[in-house]
């Protein structure tokens, strides 16, 4: 692995008893700060109000179906994995109102239900969730149609990126080239370097916009010594990521691999809770509900984040056509890792880890992934595919 | 993203359990243009909104008719809608049965029960421009006679010299003068030049696997058979992610899909 | 115009189409033309079961009585199609009603005489029964697709 390179922008140093600064030009700006904060015993992004509430001096322990929080050594601020949440909740909304209708007279009006989307700076965001970040612009910006919400809130956000310096027991943003280096789509990107009694970020402008922004903070260029210590960091980061997972030819693998019998092992385990599909970072799916007032006079649509693991999700003409749960979580595997390439040219899958870390029976998606390589071919009999289909 | 008012002007039931919805825009244009095969979202104020399938002639854009079952929560609601009612309405969305492509050729359209319905507005339109096609075949399966669609319009259609019309039931009582059997029954006897040919089917999941082997059987290429695919859908616009079949969305990728393209994803279980 | 010889029929027939010549003529001595008319019952549920039957023009109902029901139609059989091998088969009885829906025209061949002949000549019963077994599986798998009920209410 090469080491990271920090040549070519230019970058500057923000010093940490300045970093506060960053929160003052941001909120001066009228940018709410969205950013990690330690809450019910993990870390989330909430909106926040100074310096004080980042996560100062935590890190995480992380497995199959565990997370935990515990102190660190030293006074990071973003010295942890990726937690529960992700950025999608503040882009494509968990609860969403559509449209509002209403009856008077008879006649139907039916308003559009989006309102004006703040202007948020997203603090501390990971490189795999900036790829998870264009993975949901391709699929609400990119295509055939184009989802209005969303659009406003993506282009009214502002993005510090902050690099991974200690990546979790789940991470494998290296076996899906998607990190630990933040390399697009940001204004600024940090790095947090603490060493030999130093503490500085080391910053990078990704935009006219963050230039602007930093211009206000500071005008510390970085040495060759400073980029060092901070590609140190990248490296580091990179060489301690906690999972693996083979990425080349993934899609045909699982292409051809439909009726593995992987598939029924992981069924016997899988809980179908979708708390999977909840805390990924590209996962996009939703379901809809309708609420009206007593009067039956108003109306509204409402679209809520929803999961492939329902059986409500796939229900048609009076049955869900993925009853099994084999058939649902190969349906979330083979989406993620193989069918989102023909459809949106891309992985779904950031190597974020949060799957594993977060699936109560610690179902691990590398793990999957590998069985299925190394038994690559193997299908049932048609016997015993029929046997495993009675209920 | 939010629907346009129609106005219902008709509700007119077809069969014990399918009725057909006429609509007209209530502002706006008052033209819909839409290709056959094409579906659109239905709302019905406070119940909710499903996907329909377009049923009229293309040709015809003043009013826009759905044919659909009442099976779930919406078309209940919507079969006790009364003229002049409001709905909520947005498309047309979807890929179309491709009748331009078919021109020079024979066109045999297999239809299963309501599947009926999203192959009519073809049937329009290549009746509009018949002498741009060779012979046109409509092959109609249905559950019993009581469950035939159109059957006025079917009678009239049968009578053409330019159209043939084989209709058939899974089941009928002595009496019923016409064919009992299943669709596919109708295909190794039915006029037309398989190597010259087009299909299009539409019925439940089941019965297009049948009738694409049969048309395969009677000479006729994959690439020149369609389906039109169904799958739970909330949005039409490739958001909500339900309607996946294999690496396709049906409501934008779909519903009518050339069967080579999506023959491996029908074939398996539970896609 | 000139009638056509049984021989003639049973050439331009689909299902014994490419059968040796001289096997045609073998089969032609063992049918007989025959009309029925609308309605009429061209054989009955439990009959012993002599002949199958060519369909050449028109349309056969297979029946079956439900008690309280009436009679129910299980298939129709029309032009270039085969009913009534059960006259092949033991124990020669018809399983269902078999009536003409409009005036029918077919050639009744004589089980028991193309029993015979099958008999004799291993390779006319081969090529025969090959013919049948081909549309019983065909039969077999739409009776599959019909008992799926796929336009039922869900």
């Amino acid at each position: 692995m090469s080491m990271p390179m920090f040549s070519l922008t230019e970058c500057f140093i923000l010093s940490q008893k300045s970093f506060p600064r960053l929160f003052e030009v941001l909120q001066a700006k009228g940018y709410q700060v969205i950013g990690p904060t330690v809450r019910d015993g993990a870390v989330v992004y909430e909106q926040l109000s100074s310096v004080d509430e980042l996560p100062c001096g935590w890190q995480d322990d992380q497995g199959g179906g565990t997370y935990r929080l515990k102190r660190r050594a030293d006074n990071a601020l973003f010295g942890y994995g990726v937690g529960p949440h992700s950025w999608k909740k503040l882009l494509h909304l968990p609860a969403y109102c559509l449209w509002s209708a209403q009856t008077e007279n008879g006649k139907l009006q039916i308003a559009p239900g989006d309102g004006p989307a703040p202007k948020l700076a997203f603090l501390g965001v990971r490189s795999c969730e900036l790829h998870a970040l264009a993975i949901q612009d391709k699929v609400f910006l990119r295509g055939k149609y184009v989802d209005p919400a969303y659009r406003q809130r993506r282009e009214n956000a502002l993005i510090v990126a902050v690099n991974c310096a200690q990546p979790s027991g789940t991470c494998f943003c290296v076996s899906m080239n998607t990190g630990p280096k933040a390399s697009f789509s940001f204004d600024l990107a940090l790095t947090e370097v603490i060493e030999s009694g130093q503490h500085f970020f080391l910053v990078e402008t990704g935009s006219p916009q963050g230039a602007e922004l930093l211009g206000q903070i500071t005008e510390q260029k970085a040495t060759q010594k400073d980029k060092d210590a901070a590609a140190r960091v990248v490296a580091n980061a990179a060489a301690h990521m906690g999972r693996t997972m083979e990425s080349a030819g993934i899609k045909d693998l699982l292409y051809r691999n439909y009726d593995h019998p992987r598939w029924e092992d992981v069924a016997a385990r899988c809980l179908s809770c979708a708390n999977c599909t909840m805390v990924c970072p590209t996962c996009f799916c939703t379901t809809v509900e309708d609420a009206t007032d007593l009067a039956g006079k108003q109306a509204s649509r409402w679209r809520k984040w929803d999961s492939c693991f329902t059986m409500d999700f796939s229900f048609i003409h009076g049955s869900s056509v993925r009853a099994s749960t084999k058939s649902r979580y190969r349906q979330w595997m083979t989406h993620k890792l193989a069918t989102w390439f023909d459809q949106f040219g891309t992985s779904g899958c950031v190597g974020c880890g949060r799957c594993i870390s977060w699936c109560p029976v610690g179902i691990d998606i590398t793990e999957e992934a590998r069985v299925i390589r190394q038994n690559d071919g193997i299908t049932l009999t048609k016997e015993q595919v029929h046997e495993n289909q009675k209920p | 993203m939010a629907p346009d008012p129609f106005y219902v002007r008709r509700l007119k039931p077809e069969t014990d359990d399918t009725f057909t919805l006429a609509l007209q825009p209530a502002d706006g244009p008052s033209k819909f243009n839409f290709e056959p095969g094409q579906f659109n979202m239905v709302y019905v104020f406070g119940v909710g909104e499903i996907p329909i399938s377009i049923s009229g002639d293309p040709g015809d854009s003043k009013l826009l008719f759905h044919t659909t079952r009442e099976v779930g929560l919406v078309t209940r609601a919507m079969r006790q809608l009364k003229p002049n009612d409001l709905v909520g309405l947005r498309g047309p969305f979807g890929t179309f049965w491709p009748v331009e492509d078919a021109e020079g050729k024979d066109v045999v359209i297999v239809a299963g029960g309501i599947g009926l319905a999203p192959l009519r507005p073809a049937l329009y339109r290549i009746l509009s421009r018949r002498d741009r096609y060779g012979r046109v075949v409509l092959l109609y399966g249905t559950r019993t006679p009581a469950d035939i669609l159109y059957r006025h319009e079917l009678e009239q259609w049968r009578s053409r010299f330019d159209l043939e019309v084989y209709a058939t039931v899974d089941r009928a009582m002595s009496g019923w003068r016409g064919n009992v059997g299943v669709v596919t029954t109708l295909i190794p006897r039915a006029p037309f030049d398989p190597r010259n040919t087009v299909a299009y089917v539409c019925g439940p999941e089941v019965m297009m696997r049948f009738t694409t082997q049969e048309l395969q059987k009677r000479g006729v290429n994959k690439d020149a058979i369609f389906i039109s695919m169904e799958r739970n859908m909330k949005c039409a616009v490739g958001f909500c992610g339900r309607c996946q079949f294999g690496p396709t969305f049906v409501c934008k990728d779909g519903p009518v899909f050339r069967f080579d393209k999506v023959e491996d994803w029908l074939m398996k279980w539970e896609i | 115009m000139k009638t056509k010889s049984l021989e003639e029929l049973i050439a331009e027939a689909a299902f014994f189409k490419d059968l040796d010549p001289s096997y045609r003529q073998m089969l032609a001595g063992c049918g007989t033309n025959v009309v029925y008319k609308p309605g009429e019952f061209i054989f009955r549920e439990g009959d012993e079961s002599r002949q199958f039957y060519l369909i050449r023009t028109g349309s056969v109902a297979l029946e079956i009585n439900l008690p309280g029901k009436g009679a129910m139609i299980i298939q129709t059989l029309n032009e270039g199609e085969v009913l009534g091998w059960s006259c092949l088969i033991p124990p020669y009885r018809k399983h269902f009603d078999g009536r003409s829906v409009k005036q029918t025209r077919a050639i009744a061949f004589d089980g028991a005489c193309i029993g015979k002949k099958c008999e004799e000549d291993a390779k006319l019963g081969y090529e025969f029964f090959r013919r049948f077994a081909g549309i019983m599986a065909q039969r077999l798998s739409a009776t599959r697709l019909q008992l799926l009920d796929v336009y039922a209410k869900p």
